[in-house]
């Protein structure tokens, strides 16, 4: 047997798991350099590329990062390996004619290497020298895609399958995100913000996009009328086999539900419901979101970076979700906040990160939303609470006035 | 890594065209670099946002957030698209002679 050149990368073509190995082999002398660089870099235990890197296209500030070899003699076909970001379509629909474009593309231009996808939802093209962006774009351009975000600015928005193929959407996710995207195209490609900016979209609280954690706007389908039941179909589950007693209402989080296993009779107390999606989860069938449908808006989800890592937290309960008047409501509230943050941020704090310094009052205030129970798990433990002056003076005359009338 | 050479001076730029040296720069160089951002001629609107980041980055030591230099230069951000196609960080910061913009970017 011949010796191979890459001993350890060719650890990684066994096993039942598809390779990355085998697929990026088939790219042939294409991606022959940038295999033996990874060979190095696992022979060495650290990367072989430098720091940083900035290019870009006419008109925009974002949407490629460049990428240069720390060993150019060495490899120079991986000297320049800059990544472009696509923008994805909703929910990751594609057909094989958009699909068969896009490649012929990037055959073209770059190293025939993609991620499908990126974590924040792009696709992205791995590997392209700083001369091809500009003809790159342009074809991209010609065939109808777009470059999604990178830098200090809109990230690309990216949904759940929504109302395509999911029966638990509670909005069309779709729609909204391909709605805002078109909305904030120049706050996406023009960075102007202290930092990042994501927004996520999930249909129902399972969150399949991790809205919640990935996202510094995360918007969470939810319901707030009673979920629909087909007791028939309960009963179905039962004469299944179904311990409905077991799987479904003791595992209710706020324990709102009761069996009448002689009736198969499944009843929900909804205003203790919490709307987590076990029950419907579970009972497919029989269970359903309820019907007046909207979403709860997060905010300040991010990586640990600098504070730590939050997941996103309340801000609005409940929004409704219109179509019908292009989502005035949420734009309004998302350009209120994106507004006060500009503001107000250091250089590279995150929304979430300038709240926990700034504090919800002053957010609120900013984006004229008032308090409610719904934004906090517990109440502050620690009696520093800061009043406005106006607040002390009101609360001093109040008490007067009620001595005088005594 | 690349040596240039502007009217008899050699300028030393890294692989973005940014310069490695940032006491290298005069006004020549601007002229220079500002061409390889697609900018051909330099006009007063150029100056004052070029002149601006250098003052800036001058007393700060970074470079401006970019609502902080819209409200300083009275430019709107479509405007500096305007007059730098490629943006405020890789066109006009180059041209001003300041660092490569870094981070997640």
């Amino acid at each position: 047997m011949a010796l191979s050149n890459r001993p350890l990368l060719d650890n990684l073509k066994e096993g039942r798991y598809p390779s990355f190995v085998k697929e990026m082999e088939k790219g042939g002398a294409k991606t022959e350099q940038l295999l033996n660089l990874l060979e190095r870099s696992y022979e060495e235990k650290k990367v072989h590329w430098k720091h940083g890197g900035i290019v870009g296209v006419r008109g925009y500030g974002g949407g490629v990062i460049g990428r240069y070899c720390d060993l150019p003699e060495e490899y120079p076909d991986v000297a320049e390996f800059h990544t472009i970001r696509v923008n994805q379509p909703s929910g990751w629909f594609y057909n094989s004619k958009s699909l068969r474009t896009l490649c012929d593309i990037w055959e073209k231009h770059g190293s025939g290497l993609t991620n499908m996808h990126g974590a924040t939802g792009d696709a992205i093209l791995l590997g392209t020298t700083t001369e091809h962006l500009q003809p790159i774009f342009n074809d991209l351009s010609e065939a109808g895609f777009d470059l999604g975000g990178s830098g200090s600015n809109l990230r690309t928005p990216s949904c759940c399958n929504g109302e395509a193929r999911c029966e638990y959407s509670c909005f069309d996710a779709m729609h909204l995100c391909h709605d805002l995207t078109n909305e904030y195209q120049d706050e996406l490609h023009r960075p102007m913000w202290p930092y990042k900016s994501k927004i996520k979209i999930s249909g129902c609280p399972n969150d399949c996009t991790s809205s919640i954690a990935r996202s510094d706007i995360a918007i969470i389908g939810t319901w707030r009328d009673a979920i629909q039941v087909n007791q028939a179909e309960v009963a179905n589950y039962a004469d299944a086999g179904m311990d409905v007693k077991r799987e479904v209402v003791y595992k209710c989080p706020t324990k709102c539900m009761s069996y009448d296993a002689d009736k198969k009779e499944l009843n929900i107390d909804n205003d203790n419901c919490t709307r987590c999606m076990h029950c419907i989860n579970t009972m497919t069938k029989a269970l359903h979101v309820g019907k007046d449908r909207g979403a709860s808006l997060l905010i300040g989800g991010k990586a640990t970076i600098v504070q730590s890592a939050f997941l996103g937290w309340v801000v609005k309960p409940f929004i409704k979700l219109n179509k019908e008047d292009d989502y005035a409501e949420l734009k309004e509230l998302l350009e209120k906040m994106w507004d006060w943050w500009d503001e107000n941020a250091k250089v590279r704090e995150r929304i979430g990160e300038l709240i926990y310094r700034k504090g919800m009052t002053d957010f609120l205030k900013a984006i004229d939303i008032e308090a409610v129970p719904q934004m906090v798990k517990h109440p502050r433990e620690n009696p520093y609470f800061f009043w406005t002056e106006e607040e002390v003076v009101a609360e001093i005359a109040s008490r007067k006035n009620a001595e005088v009338s005594k | 890594m690349a040596t240039v050479d502007v009217n008899g001076h050699s300028v030393e730029l890294d692989e973005d065209g940014f310069m490695v040296n940032l006491d290298e720069w005069n006004e020549e160089v601007a002229v220079y670099l500002a061409k390889t951002e697609d900018v051909a001629e330099l006009t007063e609107d150029h100056w004052k946002l070029v002149n601006y980041l250098k003052d800036y980055y001058k007393e700060y030591g970074i470079a401006p957030m970019v609502r902080k230099m819209c409200k300083d230069t009275g430019l709107k951000l479509k405007e500096i698209y305007d007059l730098f196609p490629t943006g405020p960080a890789k066109g006009a910061c180059k041209v001003a002679g300041l660092p490569k913009p870094t981070g997640c970017v």
